[in-house]
């Protein structure tokens, strides 16, 4: 023989660590723990602009969080670490447990001890003989009990062998079985994540209403979206969709009551079809589900320049509270282009700051809508005029005016501001006109496709079914040995037999007791209410 | 009825402070009835010891001396555990009883009119869900008491949980009552929420047998310092373990079932059944803590002092999760 390997020895020593349930138990604990961060701290996942906001004012400190993974702890290798050294915990756990149940499930339930009493439930009886038999069929008495006793012990669904003079028999092994499986979709749940993250997509969309602003399926038309790393754009299924209608409804106080969007639906070359969806009721489509998310108003905004050119904008305003006051910008960077030399002047461009407010006040200040709904709408507009900054190529936000240009001077406001309703016109000092034309609205929308979803799903329902049985099943034994009685056995007649029982619980199991007792009651055998006590 | 609703709220409160007094009165003054004392103790311990085949037996006298079947703790077979139990009752202690059911029931009042009124099933907001999981609780509270008698000097724990958490419903988080959100109108509601409340007042309501088991059985180790003498009285600490580990078991699947069926709807309204919203964070954190009690009790190498605290543990991410996430973080379950 060979010296063992130092090596393999602590390979095998490793993994016999790994797989033991204290460690099994830490990680438990570590991934518990390592979830914390998660809940404490703004991620990037959940919330983006929490991010930015924790950056802004913990600059110091943010970055070096960030390196350490803390606002995606849910994507971060050390809480993949964990849960995957937790899974390889769990493998190395449940393999041979599944190999010694197949064995068990296979295995006749074990002989009887030789000494029932030593049981911690324990019975003995005998029964009546058959008097009338007469005494040739006395040595068979024993058998017809035993096997009396086994026949009652499977209607009963226990596992049962019968051997010379004892019934062994055996009842659940469901417990492990759901154990078995509890454990296994758990796996099941990982994979089914998995799935979902490699294979899935998603993205959000902001959705005006009506055809000019509809919206059809490719990466290039998300506000912001995000690909599983085994999907490219060409996997999107083709479809595309406009608002036809959105209604919400709200109550006095302003609380929204119901919401309901319409869209009409084109799919890959198909006839376009309407279908209406909501919060609670996505829109689900071949390859792809809708959720509706949010809604806002449009105001939509014509000015007329100084060389009598008029340009429409519909602008999505963003509310800022409950009531709908809502906030947004109309550029119009093409504005006082010369007809007749058609340049532009980088200094002459406009931009429109406003407020809407969908239920203006009685009388100013007019800051604060007084309802969602579209009772008295009215814009409050600040003129800029200037280089609006769109041309530098720095991201900027779309319901902002740059702030970089204003300080700079480069973008200045232009005279008060003031409050329009729908069909008033207002003019600027250089007798530029901006007219409030009408009100659309707009939804967002988050477009998702999850291959992995139907597993995970199954797993869940899986990981319930075997949770059950694993927490509620007990495994117990019962062990019968029929003999003749004795000849010193006065009391009986000839041909009856002794049976003592004996049973085990394998698993706590404070209701054996019970059940035992009730069992040899069933079976003929007086058990009493304190069998047990000698 | 929402006025009606509110005024059953002051009632069921007064109906639960009678309660904590009666069981306050009963284990002050119950300490000359020795045989109250002691019989629920031996019935319970050997309850405790029956069919373990084996298990560690307390370190109080009685249970050696009671053979390991025990009296049955099953009622419905009306054997001599039932008599036991309740004869050991005294005045002080039916008042207690009677008064917790009274105020139960007009908790119960409370929450169905609030319902009537609000035209919905009543836990749209933090107040009206603390109402309604504090019901869970005190009805599985009667229940566990109604099984055994014996365990009913923790009563005056639950009282007092009950009177604390519903003067706190009442006064911090009163809410008028308003029809539910676009967010909130799904059959979802119904499935998650209630089950979401079924197990978390299950589950919280382990807390009390298991912070109970833990100064029980360093009174049985011989201490006799401040917090341990509270335990005196209280049943063999070898019943509350196990007591807290039916309620665990219980309450676990029932809390996996709800996480599930909350995925489900969040996958519906949110469009990704798992988003680490703080609330699903803490619950994955309490369901991960509950996964180790249960596996940990299963494992004989792990001391149950150190099991039980684990279910202390997750007894605070609970709280954590109903309370905390609430009024800390900006959570999508904020509807209050």
């Amino acid at each position: 023989m060979s010296r063992p390997n130092p090596a393999l020895a602590l390979l095998r020593n490793s993994w016999r660590q790994l797989t033991s349930m204290r460690t099994a138990l830490i990680l438990l604990f570590l991934l518990a723990v390592a979830a914390i961060p998660g809940s404490l701290l703004p991620q990037r996942d959940v919330n983006i602009e929490n991010v930015d906001a924790y950056f802004a004012a913990n600059p110091r400190l943010a970055p070096v969080l960030d390196r350490l993974g803390m606002f995606d702890v849910f994507a971060s290798t050390w809480f993949a670490a964990i849960y995957l050294l937790l899974f390889t915990s769990l493998v190395g756990c449940i393999v041979p447990r599944l190999r010694e149940h197949v064995r068990a499930l296979r295995a006749a339930p074990p002989a009887a001890p030789r000494r029932l009493d030593r049981l911690p439930q324990h019975a003995r009886w005998t029964t009546a003989g058959d008097t009338t038999a007469g005494d040739t069929t006395a040595g068979d008495a024993p058998a017809a009990a035993r096997d009396a006793i086994a026949v009652e012990l499977r209607r009963r669904r226990w596992r049962v062998t019968v051997t010379d003079d004892s019934v062994a028999a055996e009842k659940g092994h469901l417990k492990e079985t759901g154990n078995l499986v509890f454990h296994l979709s758990l796996i099941g749940v990982l994979l089914g994540v998995a799935v979902g993250s490699w294979f899935g997509w998603n993205g959000n969309r902001l959705l005006v209403a009506g055809p000019d602003t509809a919206f059809c399926n490719t990466v290039q038309q998300y506000d912001e979206y995000r690909l599983g790393p085994r999907i490219s754009d060409g996997d999107l299924p083709r479809f595309c969709l406009e608002l036809t209608d959105f209604t919400a409804t709200f109550l006095e106080t302003g609380q929204p009551a119901s919401y309901s969007a319409e869209v009409q639906v084109d799919a890959d070359g198909g006839a376009g079809r309407t279908e209406t969806f909501s919060v609670n009721s996505p829109l689900r489509l071949d390859g792809a589900n809708v959720y509706l998310l949010g809604h806002g108003y449009v105001p939509v905004l014509r000015y007329t320049d100084r060389y009598g050119q008029a340009q429409t904008v519909s602008a999505p305003f963003l509310a800022v509270d409950g009531m709908l006051t809502s906030e947004g910008v109309a550029s119009f960077p093409d504005a006082n282009v010369d007809p007749a030399t058609g340049e532009r002047d980088p200094q002459l461009q406009v931009a429109f700051e406003g407020l809407f407010l969908p239920s203006a006040p009685q009388q100013p200040p007019y800051v604060r809508s007084t309802h969602p709904e579209l009772r008295d709408p009215a814009v409050m507009l600040w003129a800029y005029r200037g280089n609006l900054g769109l041309d530098a190529g720095i991201p900027g936000s779309v319901y902002q005016i740059d702030q970089r240009q204003v300080e700079a001077g480069r973008l200045l406001p232009v005279g008060d501001p003031q409050l329009l309703r729908v069909g008033e016109t207002m003019t600027l000092d250089d007798g530029t006109t901006i007219e409030f034309l009408d009100i659309s609205q707009y939804v967002t929308l988050s477009v998702r496709h999850d291959p992995g979803s139907g597993l995970l799903l199954a797993s869940s329902a899986a990981l319930l079914l075997g949770l059950m049985p694993a927490l509620f099943g007990r495994r117990r034994r019962v062990w019968f040995r029929v003999t003749p009685a004795g000849p010193d056995a006065a009391s009986t007649t000839p041909g009856s037999s002794l049976v003592e029982a004996g049973g085990l619980p394998r698993t706590d199991h404070p209701g054996f007791g019970d059940e035992f007792r009730e069992l040899i009651r069933a079976l003929g055998g007086d058990a009493g209410p304190r069998e047990g006590r000698h | 009825m929402s006025a009606l609703s509110d005024q059953l709220l002051v009632v069921a409160i007064f109906a639960y402070l009678l309660a904590m007094i009666c069981h306050a009165v009963e284990a002050g003054f119950g300490t000359r009835r020795t045989a109250a004392a002691t019989v629920p103790d031996r019935e319970l311990a050997a309850v405790a010891a029956a069919g373990t085949g084996g298990g560690p037996t307390p370190g109080s006298g009685p249970a050696g001396a009671v053979d390991p079947a025990g009296p049955t703790i099953d009622k419905s077979t009306g054997t001599g555990g039932e008599r036991t139990g309740w004869s050991a009752v005294g005045l002080a202690g039916w008042f207690a009883i009677g008064a917790t059911v009274l105020g139960a029931l007009f908790h119960l009042a409370c929450l169905v009119t609030r319902g009537i009124a609000a035209e919905r099933l009543p836990w749209g907001n933090m107040y009206e869900y603390v109402l309604a999981i504090t019901f869970v609780g005190v009805a599985a509270w009667l229940v566990m008491v109604y099984r055994r008698p014996s365990l009913r000097l923790l009563g005056l724990f639950v009282a007092l949980v009950m009177v604390a958490l519903l003067g706190l419903a009442g006064l911090v988080f009163y809410t008028p009552i308003t029809p539910l959100v676009p967010a909130l109108e799904s059959y979802w509601y119904a499935i998650h929420v209630s089950t979401i409340m079924a197990s978390s007042g299950v589950l919280l309501l382990g807390s009390i047998p298991a912070a109970m088991f833990l100064l029980r059985h360093g009174y049985e180790q011989g201490r006799r310092g401040f917090p341990y003498l509270l335990a005196k009285r209280v049943p063999a600490a070898v019943s509350l373990e196990r007591l807290t580990f039916g309620l665990h078991a219980f309450g676990f699947p029932v809390f996996t079932f709800a996480v599930i069926a909350g995925a489900i709807w969040a996958e519906h309204a949110w469009s990704r059944p798992w988003a680490w919203d703080p609330k699903e964070t803490w619950a994955f954190i309490s369901w991960v803590i509950y996964a180790g009690y249960l596996h940990a009790r299963a494992t004989p190498s792990v001391r149950r002092t150190t099991v039980t605290w684990i279910a202390i543990l997750g007894f605070l991410t609970m709280l954590m999760n109903l309370f905390g996430v609430n009024y800390f973080f900006e959570s999508l379950h904020s509807y209050a």
